[in-house]
């Protein structure tokens, strides 16, 4: 599985970060962050909370503000220029982990507005790659359905649908699973290795280890706002070196 | 077999038993009553008690309003006819009834001109009320102002023609330049809408036409329960989209924006309405240029418009305030713009939430508008206490008219509030 999966990635950078910092007012959040994702790779970010890891996620589509340092995404530089900002949005697909579908709006209505008004897509065609993405996230008969009227595995799923109808080239997981019953989580984790194997770029903050050692290139180890290791899933999970790691998985595989 | 059965102890039916109605006393209104009025000996005594103070208060004025009179051409007169008998003299209001609705000044033959604009107007409000219509009605709803307009205020068409064109004109370089930039395409929109209605204003100006097709009625002419009517339409209609400009420019993270936004709703929220009333009726004339005499209902239409959009505007951001954050994040990270955002995703939410709260404004802001006959405008209740009640014909007819009047607003506010909870209804689709 690792082996045919580093064999999709290529060369191409998608996402660079360059000695990247962010403070909250005087707290620092994120301090010297260095990474580099090439396209097709899948990254798992985990670490204890208030680690930075989601800030982290969340500094690449410009969610939250980055005070120092260099972040580009598909070759266009983060900036505080709204044109570049909205840009590398409508490139970047965002999952949340309170999923954040719009109550108003249908199902269908909920994957067809970005593409209509961000992308200018026909409305007819705008459904039609609605419908293909519910299929493909297996809920298409809920299409004409109120969010509220799912379940929240369902809703996570239209989540990613909305995300995928806009095609984009990187997919953000912000702890994607984290407010769901276990039983709910595999649907969603199944989604995710589906898109993980067709070679979407993704970045995943998430607690599921099973998740990372099946479908990650990579795993990131996060705590107090640096990173602190990285390396492959099995020599991460198998072989950790720093001791804050491996206290880290001790507490989270001891039970 | 049969006889085996019968005398057996296993039981068979071999027949259905019909259905039958519950007791008397269970069903209907008898256990209705049972239930609610009588259901324990103190339920019971406050019951009859009630009863008789409902008896009481009908039986004053039951007779007073059937036995009233409607035909009498004066206080006097119908005292003769009620000779010493409970009545009431509902003549004063089929004598006065063209005072009450249009003013004492409203040219008679034009009577036909508000009625029509009046007709116009529930054609022109449907499709934004109730939005299953179609929507090519909202053309109606465009030109409805400037029809209403000419046909109310009469004289020449060119001057409600130039005021469609300016907008038009506006809304065209709004459009071309919007897509450059939000700002540059209102700021470019608003300078040709400006630019066009001086061109306009001069141009009327200068053929100043004098025999037109629709005579001329100035404003201080318009009264009764038309001027209530006109003042509450355009009140609400404008101060519903300035509070939601003004509830997004206090959010709004340019400190400019955000701070006008917080002292103009601020200042305006702790003055009285009355006092605004009194600035537009004295004060007002030294903030426009010397000589152009801004209309006096067009000066009051301001001052109530900001009175009422500052509180629209606190209701709003409350309905914004109630938003979770994962909408703005999740609009955002799908790749809106900022008025996409708001227009797709988070006011039509915060206004769903906020309709209570506008209806409730709205109610108010329409009677409220009853207090212009403090500045000497004769609106319904100006007509009531200044003309009809000074007039030695029906000095001293109170229930009547006030009552009158109370009915009138008490059928526009409850049709606005039961508008409201169907609305209410309409939109629930967030299954909570």
């Amino acid at each position: 599985m690792a082996e045919t999966a580093k064999m999709q990635v290529s060369d191409e950078v998608a996402i660079s970060i360059q000695n990247m910092n962010k403070w909250y007012g005087t707290f620092h959040v994120l301090r010297d962050i260095d990474l580099t994702v090439h396209r097709g790779e899948r990254i798992v970010i985990c670490g204890p909370s208030g680690s930075g890891k989601s800030t982290l996620i969340r500094c690449i589509n410009a969610l939250e503000e980055h005070q120092k340092g260099k972040i580009e995404v598909d070759g266009t530089i983060l900036s505080s220029d709204l044109k570049n900002i909205d840009k590398i949005r409508s490139e970047v697909g965002m999952c949340f982990q309170h999923f954040n579908l719009f109550p108003h709006l249908t199902i269908l209505e909920n994957c067809t507005l970005a593409p209509i008004w961000v992308r200018k897509t026909p409305k007819k065609e705008a459904e039609e790659t609605a419908m293909h993405f519910l299929k493909k996230v297996k809920i298409p008969e809920q299409a004409d359905k109120y969010p509220g009227q799912l379940s929240g595995g369902q809703q996570q799923r239209v989540a990613i649908a909305r995300s995928l109808c806009m095609r984009p080239r990187i997919m953000l997981f912000d702890e994607p699973t984290s407010a769901l019953d276990p039983e709910m989580i595999k649907e969603v984790l199944d989604t995710m290795i589906e898109l993980a194997e067709e070679g979407m770029t993704m970045l995943c903050v998430t607690h599921e280890m099973g998740f990372a050692r099946q479908v990650a290139n990579r795993v990131i180890f996060m705590d107090e706002g640096q990173i602190v290791e990285q390396n492959e899933p099995e020599a991460f999970f198998n072989n950790p070196q720093s001791p804050r790691t491996q206290l880290f998985l001790s507490q989270i595989l001891g039970h | 077999m049969s006889d085996t059965h019968s005398h057996s102890a296993s039981f068979v039916r071999e027949t259905s038993l019909p259905p039958m109605a519950p007791p008397a006393t269970e069903r209907g209104i008898i256990k209705w009553g049972r239930e609610n009025l009588f259901a324990t000996p103190a339920n019971a005594v406050l019951t009859v008690a009630a009863l008789y103070v409902i008896y009481l208060v009908l039986s004053g004025t039951l007779p007073w309003i059937f036995g009233g009179l409607w035909t009498t051409a004066s206080l006097a007169e119908c005292r003769e006819i009620l000779d010493g008998r409970s009545g009431a003299c509902f003549s004063v209001l089929t004598d006065r009834w063209q005072q009450l609705i249009f003013g004492f000044q409203y040219p008679d033959d034009g009577y036909w001109r508000p009625t029509l604009a009046f007709l116009i107007m529930l054609v022109a409000i449907a499709p934004v009320l109730f939005f299953d219509l179609p929507r090519k009605m909202l053309i109606i709803t465009a030109l409805f102002p400037f029809a209403a307009y000419w046909l109310i205020w009469g004289g020449t068409i060119m001057t409600p023609l130039f005021a469609l064109i300016g907008c038009v004109v506006g809304y065209v370089v709004y459009s071309k330049l919007v897509a450059r930039n939000f700002a540059l395409g209102f700021f470019g929109g608003v300078a040709a809408a400006i630019v066009t209605w001086t061109i306009g204003g001069a141009i009327v100006g200068a053929i100043n036409p004098t025999n037109t097709l629709l005579e001329a009625v100035p404003s201080r002419y318009m009264g009764g329960f038309m001027l209530n009517l006109m003042l509450g339409v355009t009140c609400v209609s404008l101060s519903v989209p300035i509070g939601i400009a003004l509830a997004l420019g206090r959010q709004s993270s340019m400190p400019l924006i955000k701070w006008m936004s917080v002292i103009f709703i601020e200042f305006i929220r702790g003055v009285p309405l009355i006092t605004l009333l009194f600035v537009a009726n004295v004060m007002l004339a030294y903030f426009f240029p010397p000589g152009s005499g801004v209309d006096l209902f067009l000066r009051v239409v301001i001052m109530i418009t900001m009175f009422s959009s500052a509180y629209i505007a606190e209701v709003i951001r409350g309905g914004l305030a109630a938003l979770p954050k994962g909408q703005y994040e999740a609009a955002d990270s799908l790749g809106l713009d900022y008025p996409q955002a708001m227009r797709l995703i988070i006011l039509p939410q915060a206004l769903k939430i906020s309709i209570p709260g506008i209806v409730n404004i709205a109610v108010g802001l329409f009677k409220d508008t009853t207090l212009v006959s403090v500045i000497s405008m004769f609106d319904l209740v100006g007509m009531i206490r200044g003309p009809i009640l000074a007039s030695t014909d029906w000095n001293g007819v109170y229930w009547e008219l006030f009552g009158f009047a109370a009915l009138l607003f008490f059928v526009v506010c409850y049709g606005i509030s039961q508008y409201s909870q169907w609305l209410e209804r309409r939109l629930a689709t967030d299954h909570r």
